[in-house]
């Protein structure tokens, strides 16, 4: 008598079809959004030159004269998602040292769900909260003549800040939980301290992890929407590098050009795809980057 | 070492001479700014919580959703959002009757029946992984360049709902994948010696446990689907709708867009309304929390 299954069961066969082509909408959004984005970008392009678009100072495509250069986009989203990795890594790796390291069970239990609802606040609200709270006070304290303006790029990254220290904080704290505790056992054996404990062994056993909290929450940053169009403003009619001023990043410009009534064949609507395309670039190249590094911290203690 | 040392008597209780003999200021700095960072960010979640009621305070009340938004300032005050909740609700559902079923299946399918080794397998979870991690705002330019226009579906409640289900299904998947890991092995095991097929395994034995895993992670995937604005407001969210949904093919708004259009408008009457309309959405977030949070302490099973 052989151990193989007697009869065929074409159930499970349509049962197993229907998983994979469930598996493959994943797929398919990948190849939609790709398939969206380089059609209209190919059209732009042939409009407008690539070096123009990578060189030029002028983003005014709804002003005359028209002007399609992406460096005043490009140097507000940088400027902004450096404040923001500024605010988010510090903060975000102390609060995962201390959740890891130091709070209690009990403690850790009360304050991760803290953190959870700080990572589930919708951006829109943080947006609001940017413009009309934090800036006023920031307004009202700002030391010197120079104020900054109504909708500013330093008030909308504090707050971008704040709202990736989760992102930061939850993976790094995964990263340091994953340290095997024959580690800090053995460190302790040596005569640490808790504080030597955490910064010279468990911080170094976690730091591909870390590291790719750090990369998650600079592509957050990058590709972060509402806030900076609700309180980083709009202007990109020249390259501005002082945060206290209002500018549109990438993000901001499609947001505001994309939710008005943008004629399907015209120049604007495709600048929308080109902008998106170099935004999806980006992020992609920096989600690679921490998928890689979380899969190594993965591989050594698990 | 001096003699003094190895003269001093050995301490008749040898706990006390393994306690540290002096306070170590690095320490409790080190450990104060460490409860500091933590501080801070909860002190900005509670400004923000806060300030949102403060401000909204005056619109709290039945006119919120019993009334229709409005774009004139002379009506403004007997404005509320009820299209924006009716909108959510209408959007929400959709979303999770079409994101649930397929993320579910696509972990049941990764967790259960794919071969890891194959390049394939590897592929579909390295582009999970890497979806999670796109910007909402593409998925926007996903549903304008191609459900909305080349599909034909237009700025409909379709629309926005198979966007919003495409960017929370790699978290539908993902939260799954882990409570379909978190079965023991033993449990198959005993399943397929007594003649199941992989199947019935699965749907009689896996799925069933795995069910509180499987509500929280679907229930955070619709919280944030919920807060979302950035791809909305790419299709046709952003207006002032003054009826209630009624069918896939309607136009719609939902409560992040309308904050959003409340809260740029330069008059404070709009912007009141707006802070009450995110108390609301707030409260509506903390529930559904809450829920899951619920959901995972009482129903969750340990190994």
């Amino acid at each position: 008598m052989s151990l193989r299954r007697g009869r065929r069961r074409p159930g499970e066969r349509v049962i197993e079809a229907l998983l994979v082509a469930a598996a493959a909408v994943s797929v398919a959004t990948t190849i939609g959004i790709v398939v969206a984005l380089v059609e209209p970008t190919v059209e732009f392009f042939a409009e407008v030159g690539v070096v123009e678009f990578l060189t030029g100072d002028r983003w005014t495509p709804t002003l005359d004269p028209r002007s399609y250069g992406v460096l005043p986009l490009l140097t507000s989203t940088v400027i902004s998602t450096f404040i923001a990795v500024a605010i988010a890594i510090p903060l975000g790796l102390g609060s995962a040292i201390y959740l890891a390291e130091y709070a209690s069970p009990r403690t850790r239990r009360a304050l991760k769900p803290l953190l959870e609802v700080l990572a589930g606040i919708p951006t829109v609200v943080y947006g609001f909260f940017a413009l009309f709270a934090l800036n006023s006070v920031l307004r009202g304290i700002w030391p010197g003549s120079d104020q900054p303006d109504f909708q500013n790029i330093l008030v909308a990254s504090i707050v971008m800040g704040i709202m990736i220290v989760p992102t930061v904080a939850s993976l790094s704290e995964d990263a340091m939980t994953a340290v095997p505790e024959s580690l800090r056992a053995g460190a302790y054996a040596l005569a640490s301290s808790k504080m030597q404990v955490a910064v010279r062994v468990v911080l170094p056993a976690a730091v591909s992890g870390i590291v790719a909290s750090f990369v998650l929450g600079l592509s957050r940053a990058i590709g972060e929407t509402m806030i900076v169009t609700i309180a980083g403003g709009l202007s990109s009619d020249h390259i501005e590098l002082n945060p206290l001023r209002a500018a549109a990043t990438m993000t901001a410009f499609i947001a505001n050009i994309g939710q008005g009534d943008v004629p399907v064949d015209s120049l604007d609507y495709r600048s929308i795809f080109a902008v998106g395309s170099l935004l999806f670039g980006f992020t992609f190249a920096l989600n690679a980057l921490s998928i890689r590094l979380v899969r190594r911290f993965r591989e050594v203690y698990e | 070492m001096t003699p003094a040392v190895l003269a001093a008597p050995a301490p008749s209780d040898p706990e006390v001479a393994l306690t540290r003999r002096r306070v170590r200021v690095g320490e409790t700095l080190f450990r104060l700014v460490l409860l500091a960072c933590l501080v801070v960010a909860f002190a900005f979640l509670a400004w923000l919580i806060a300030f949102a009621v403060y401000r909204g305070w005056d619109r709290l009340d039945a006119r919120l959703w019993q009334n229709m938004p409005t774009g004139r300032v002379s009506r403004i005050e007997g404005a509320g959002v009820q299209s924006a909740i009716t909108g959510t609700l209408w959007v929400i559902g959709t979303t999770a009757l079409i994101c649930l079923p397929i993320g579910i299946l696509a972990a049941i399918y990764l967790e259960e029946y794919a071969d890891n080794e194959r390049w394939y397998n590897r592929l579909l979870e390295l582009n999970i992984q890497n979806l999670a991690g796109v910007p909402s705002i593409i998925f926007g330019i996903l549903g304008l360049g191609v459900i909305a226009r080349a599909l034909g579906l237009g700025f409909t409640v379709l629309t926005a709902a198979l966007i919003l289900a495409l960017l929370v299904l790699p978290i539908v998947i993902i939260a799954t994948r882990e409570a379909i890991r978190a079965v023991p092995q033993s449990i198959r095991q005993a399943s397929y010696a007594l003649g199941a097929t992989r199947w019935q395994t699965v749907s009689r034995q896996v799925l069933p446990i795995a069910v509180p895993g499987i509500a929280t992670g679907s229930i955070l995937a619709l919280s944030r689907a919920i807060g979302e604005a950035a791809p909305l407001i790419m299709l046709g969210a952003v207006t002032y709708i003054t009826f209630n949904p009624d069918g896939l093919d309607s136009a719609y708004t939902v409560l992040p867009v309308q904050i959003y259009s409340l809260v740029i408008e330069a008059q404070a009457g709009f912007q009141r309304l707006g802070a009450a309309a995110i108390v609301l959405l707030l409260g509506l977030l903390l529930l559904m929390n809450s829920l899951a949070i619920v959901v995972r302490n009482r129903f969750q099973k340990r190994w």
